[in-house]
């Protein structure tokens, strides 16, 4: 059994939800992580808040700050959550439930996860 | 009371207050003879109070006999010189000094301090039940064979061999350190958690035993909570757990000691008083940062507390199964957390996600498909029903699944 991240990416973090839409969208998304848990392949994950969120980077060597993660590029990651799977396609399973993925333009990557084991 | 019903009384209040107090002198290597003493003060009580009718004060006879038995059984041992005298402290000089305190906070404290010597990891948990029910709660091995349902002889074995690893391991009747509690007080919980299920759970006939391992649970939790240092929010979360599991305690069985399930309980037998208490626990758990297991599954029983099916009930309980399974895998979480989803969602889904749940040898998941699949399609809940009955190993289990084959 291998693990896998999920990673929730927002098309535009910029965007705004209503109270009553983030509400809906966490309910969902707990059904959504409890569905995987009650398979015994939960292993860990946080959802990352928007909210003071910051960008560094750098130019000439020099550290830039910027209020992030909305710079340039509006895409962002909204929360990853880490499972156990025999494989990539069961992960990717996993991933085609998360409620992200209802928001147009929203997407899920999947990577495997390096064990420590010197073969990476 | 008379002498026939006073005796067993006491000892099952006193033995283990005089067993704690005198092992936490003797030390760990010495457990045994201070269940020894204990247990010849009740025989020298059962004698003498025929002849001599009994003391004005019992407990205070029983008290000086044993300290006295305990002093002379010192005096006449090697054991003192060469073991004990190192461990306690006391020169051969001092030795009519040796203070045997059976007041009532050193009984408090030696309780404490033994409970967590004995739910030491280094032995299993079934040892760590075993010991505490005669240690602590002056079980008898007969009644501790009863009530895990096995003989004598393994009950003796087992305690026999936790006290000999307890020995090797030199584990010390103490408060453990400041930094070590948290840790410590895991072992401790889950171990009277295990207590508390043995006698909710227990197929014993004696109704009596079963209730008591409940109570005694029940009391262990108590000396926690009354200890400042161990009054920690998880504790208090476990017993509003016990409280809210105790109040169906007589709704559980019917007359012929059938069980009873959940929905077809008779809501009056319900202990009110026990649900306030744990309503109260439950409020003094939520302090802190830190949400343990139980706070979740004191939540749930809670919930589980109002009969009426509303939707906030079962939105709420999903989302602490959500949460439970996050923190802590187990198959019957999984289970109830499936059936909760159907009570949100409806069946079709609640089959749809029980199907991946890869949990076909046991009884319980074949039962839950069956109760999802009836009404939608009855022959599949039959066919499940069925594999339930088969897996099924316990009388009560099958009984249960058997009554809602009738009822299909």
């Amino acid at each position: 059994m291998d693990e896998f991240i999920l990673i929730m990416r927002h098309e535009d973090g910029a965007k705004l939800a209503s109270p009553e839409q983030m509400q809906a969208w966490m309910k969902q998304t707990m059904d959504w992580i409890g569905g995987i848990a009650t398979q015994n392949k939960f292993v860990s994950g946080t959802g990352l808040p928007f909210d003071s969120a910051r960008v560094v980077t750098t130019k000439k060597s020099k550290s830039i700050v910027t209020n992030g993660p909305f710079g340039d590029i509006k895409e962002t990651i909204g929360g990853f959550i880490i499972v156990k799977a025999e494989s990539i396609d069961e992960a990717v399973e996993f991933a085609k439930g998360c409620p992200v993925l209802s928001g147009e333009g929203n997407s899920m990557e999947v990577r495997k996860i390096a064990k420590n084991d010197g073969a990476h | 009371m008379n002498q026939q019903e006073l005796i067993p009384h006491l000892f099952r209040t006193e033995f283990r207050k005089i067993t704690s107090v005198l092992g936490k002198l003797l030390g760990i290597d010495n457990l045994e003879l201070a269940e020894d003493i204990a247990s010849d003060t009740f025989l020298s009580a059962m004698e003498t109070w025929s002849y001599n009718g009994i003391p004005d004060n019992p407990t205070a006879w029983l008290y000086i006999v044993a300290k006295n038995k305990a002093k002379n059984h010192l005096q006449r041992s090697k054991l003192f010189t060469q073991k004990i005298t190192p461990q306690i402290n006391y020169s051969i000089a001092e030795f009519d000094e040796i203070v045997i305190d059976l007041s009532e906070k050193n009984i408090t404290d030696s309780q404490l301090q033994m409970l967590f010597a004995l739910c030491h990891p280094s032995i299993s948990t079934e040892a760590q039940i075993g010991l505490s029910l005669r240690i602590l709660c002056g079980f008898g091995i007969d009644e501790i064979a009863d009530a895990l349902l096995t003989n004598k002889e393994t009950i003796n074995k087992r305690l026999f061999r936790a006290k000999e690893k307890l020995r090797a391991e030199n584990v010390q009747i103490s408060f453990p350190k400041e930094t070590e509690i948290e840790n410590r007080l895991e072992t401790v919980l889950l171990t009277l958690y295990l207590l508390f299920s043995e006698g909710y759970y227990s197929e014993s006939k004696d109704e009596v035993l079963r209730k008591d391992l409940c109570l005694e649970a029940m009391r262990l939790m108590h000396l926690l909570i009354e200890n400042e240092q161990t009054n920690k929010p998880q504790v208090n979360a476990l017993l509003a757990l016990m409280c809210f599991q105790a109040s169906r305690f007589e709704a559980r069985k019917n007359n012929e000691g059938v069980l009873v399930l959940y929905q077809d309980q008779d809501e009056s037998l319900w202990n009110q008083e026990l649900i306030a208490k744990g309503v109260f626990f439950l409020k003094q758990a939520s302090q802190g940062n830190k949400l343990s297991k139980y706070h979740l599954e004191a939540s749930i029983a809670y919930w589980h507390t109002i009969k009426a099916d509303t939707k906030e009930k079962w939105d709420s309980i999903l989302q602490l199964y959500n949460q439970l399974l996050q923190l802590e895998y187990s198959p019957i979480a999984a289970l109830n957390r499936t059936y909760a989803l159907s009570k949100v969602y409806g069946k079709a889904k609640a089959i749809m996600e029980a199907e991946k749940l890869n949990l076909s040898g046991n009884h319980f998941y074949f039962t839950l498909l069956g109760e999802l699949h009836t009404t939608i399609d009855n022959q599949k809940a039959r066919s499940n029903f069925n594999k339930a009955l088969a897996l099924a190993k316990t009388m009560i289990d099958k009984q249960t699944i058997q009554n809602k084959l009738d009822k299909l």
